[in-house]
């Protein structure tokens, strides 16, 4: 039996003089389609001088999709611009290498393919996110059999579907969704090969740790006014949503 | 046809020898040519349970490492018609039960008893694995209580993963829930598991409910199996846990505490 795939917390141990969670914030995002035209930054202003305290100090993230194909400019300058009207440039999605070498050497964080959690826009993000290489969803596996503690289900390639109690101390791994249909008491980690887009649906949520792509909840982080309930969990960003289903 | 039955539990003390002896002399009861033997190398219980210490030469180990042949170690119960135990060492340890050592003597069994009854040590190591390898059925011994039902469920696992039957692709192996030790009162106030918990968790048929008896305790000390004490509670569930091993239908007793009748409040308030 194989260890757990590698893990990172959704929510750092208490012991430790910081706590680092996942949160969704909603952030402004300034899309690049003339960065070079000369109108840019004096029409960027008036918008701005337009609704001021709507923009003050303002977190911004500038999305490069527009410009993926043309060089990159002098991004520390640009964000030097911006400051000045009181926008906050804290990162760029969407960035080609060139971009990425610019935003970095400009101190801004890469949100999207190049870096950790995109989630300012989610359409955007989502848009964003690498499409898995051809034929990575390959085959599921359906388990009639009620997943013992102790025992661990591997479903490396696509989705998991067990038609059966998972007990205590049972591990469903699956490149894809898991699906239980019955109470989940065990562990389950969807998405290990890094897809956040892997979700966990079970019928009866009392697991032990649930994880997708990596980042996982434990037992005790569960609400547990879920407990018992039919659910559904997915990733957003860093972190773990779980909502009941009907 | 023989059938071999592990009776198993992965916790410790939750009434497998118990159990084992009482399950073996219910069927030997029940006119079937029965043998228990103790898988539990170096601790040695059911003789002691089964009241026939005293007349052990030759036990498991010997049959299987040195040359001593199954009769000679075979102990003939005399109390009951065709119920033979096989004891095991005390000064021994498990690595002397080699997998084509067992299986030899379990063979052998099989040519001459209805059933071979496996007590398991507690554990998942090589004395419990030796235990359920060969087995056909398998009675998941489990107490109304946590940790007792999760060890359960994790033997379910390896019952179903490592055993013969699993590694040839057999059928899978029968398996049956016992849970033994079951206070009504404990269980009424919310500190012992339900038996509908216990089934909702484990999934998988009742074989028995075993109350907690005073009688367990008294017979074992007495090295009497506790079928023989046909009074008690304990003896009575076991039977029927017999007699459901056997393919009869019979209802669950002893799961719901009993009735108060005007008789007995009567008889309480003049006591
Ligand atoms: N129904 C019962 N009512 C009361 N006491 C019981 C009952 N069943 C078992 N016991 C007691 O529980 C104790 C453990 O029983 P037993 O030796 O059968 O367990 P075991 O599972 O074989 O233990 P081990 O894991 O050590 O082999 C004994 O003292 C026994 O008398
Ligand atoms: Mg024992």
């Amino acid at each position: 039996m194989q260890p757990p795939p590698q893990s990172r917390p959704a929510s750092d141990h208490k012991a430790q003089p910081f706590q680092l969670r996942g949160s969704v914030h909603t952030i402004l995002c300034l899309r690049l389609l003339a960065p070079t035209d000369p109108e840019f930054l004096p029409l960027l202003r008036d918008k701005v001088a337009h609704s001021p305290d709507f923009f003050r100090d303002a977190p911004l993230v500038l999305d490069l999709a527009p410009v993926a194909d043309t060089p990159p400019i002098d991004l520390a300058a640009f964000v030097a611009e911006l400051r000045r009207m009181r926008l906050f440039p804290i990162g760029v999605q969407n960035a080609t290498p060139p971009w990425q070498e610019a935003a970095r050497s400009a101190g801004l964080a890469l949100f999207g393919a190049g870096g950790s959690g995109s989630f300012p826009d989610r359409a955007a993000s989502a848009r964003a996110r690498p499409a898995p290489p051809a034929g990575r969803r390959g085959a599921g596996l359906v388990i009639t059999e009620p997943v013992r503690g102790g025992q661990q289900v591997c479903c490396p390639e696509g989705d998991l579907v067990v038609l059966a109690p998972v007990g205590h101390g049972a591990e469903l791994v699956a490149a894809g969704h898991i699906h239980v249909y019955g109470p989940l008491r065990g562990r389950a980690f969807a998405g290990v090969d890094g897809d956040a887009r892997a979700m966990i649906f079970c019928d009866q949520l009392e697991a032990e740790l649930v994880a997708i792509a990596g980042v996982y909840l434990v037992a005790e982080d569960i609400d547990p006014r879920l407990r018992g309930r039919r659910v559904r969990v997915w990733s957003e960003g860093e972190r773990l949503v779980m909502v009941p289903v009907p | 046809m023989s059938q071999v039955i592990v009776v198993t539990s992965g916790k410790g003390g939750v009434g497998k020898t118990t159990s084992a002896a009482a399950i073996g002399a219910g069927l030997a009861l029940k006119g079937k040519k029965t043998c228990v033997i103790d898988f539990d190398v170096g601790l040695r219980n059911l003789d002691l349970v089964m009241g026939v210490e005293r007349r052990v030469v030759f036990d498991f180990i010997n049959v299987i490492n040195d040359g001593i042949r199954l009769h000679q170690a075979l102990i003939k119960d005399k109390r009951i018609e065709g119920l033979y135990i096989l004891p095991t060492s005390q000064t021994r340890d498990k690595d002397a039960l080699t997998r084509e050592g067992v299986e030899r003597v379990i063979e052998e069994l099989k040519q001459d008893f209805d059933y071979v009854i496996c007590d398991s040590p507690a554990g998942i190591e090589k004395g419990a694995f030796m235990a359920l390898y060969f087995a056909d059925e398998a009675i998941v011994v489990t107490n109304p209580e946590v940790s007792s039902v999760r060890d359960a469920d994790r033997i379910l696992g390896i019952l179903n993963s490592k055993s013969r039957r699993a590694e040839r692709g057999e059928p899978p192996m029968k398996q049956h829930l016992l849970l033994t030790r079951y206070d009504l009162e404990r269980v009424a106030r919310g500190e012992m598991l339900k038996l509908e918990d216990v089934v909702e968790i484990l999934a998988i048929p009742v074989l028995g409910v075993i109350p907690e008896d005073d009688a367990v305790l008294q017979c074992s000390n007495n090295g009497m199996p506790v079928v023989l004490e046909p009074k008690s509670i304990a003896a009575q569930a076991y039977m029927d846990a017999v007699r459901r091993l056997l393919g009869e239908t019979v209802e669950l007793r002893f799961t719901t505490p009993p009735k108060k009748s005007f008789v007995n409040w009567l008889l309480r308030r003049s006591a």
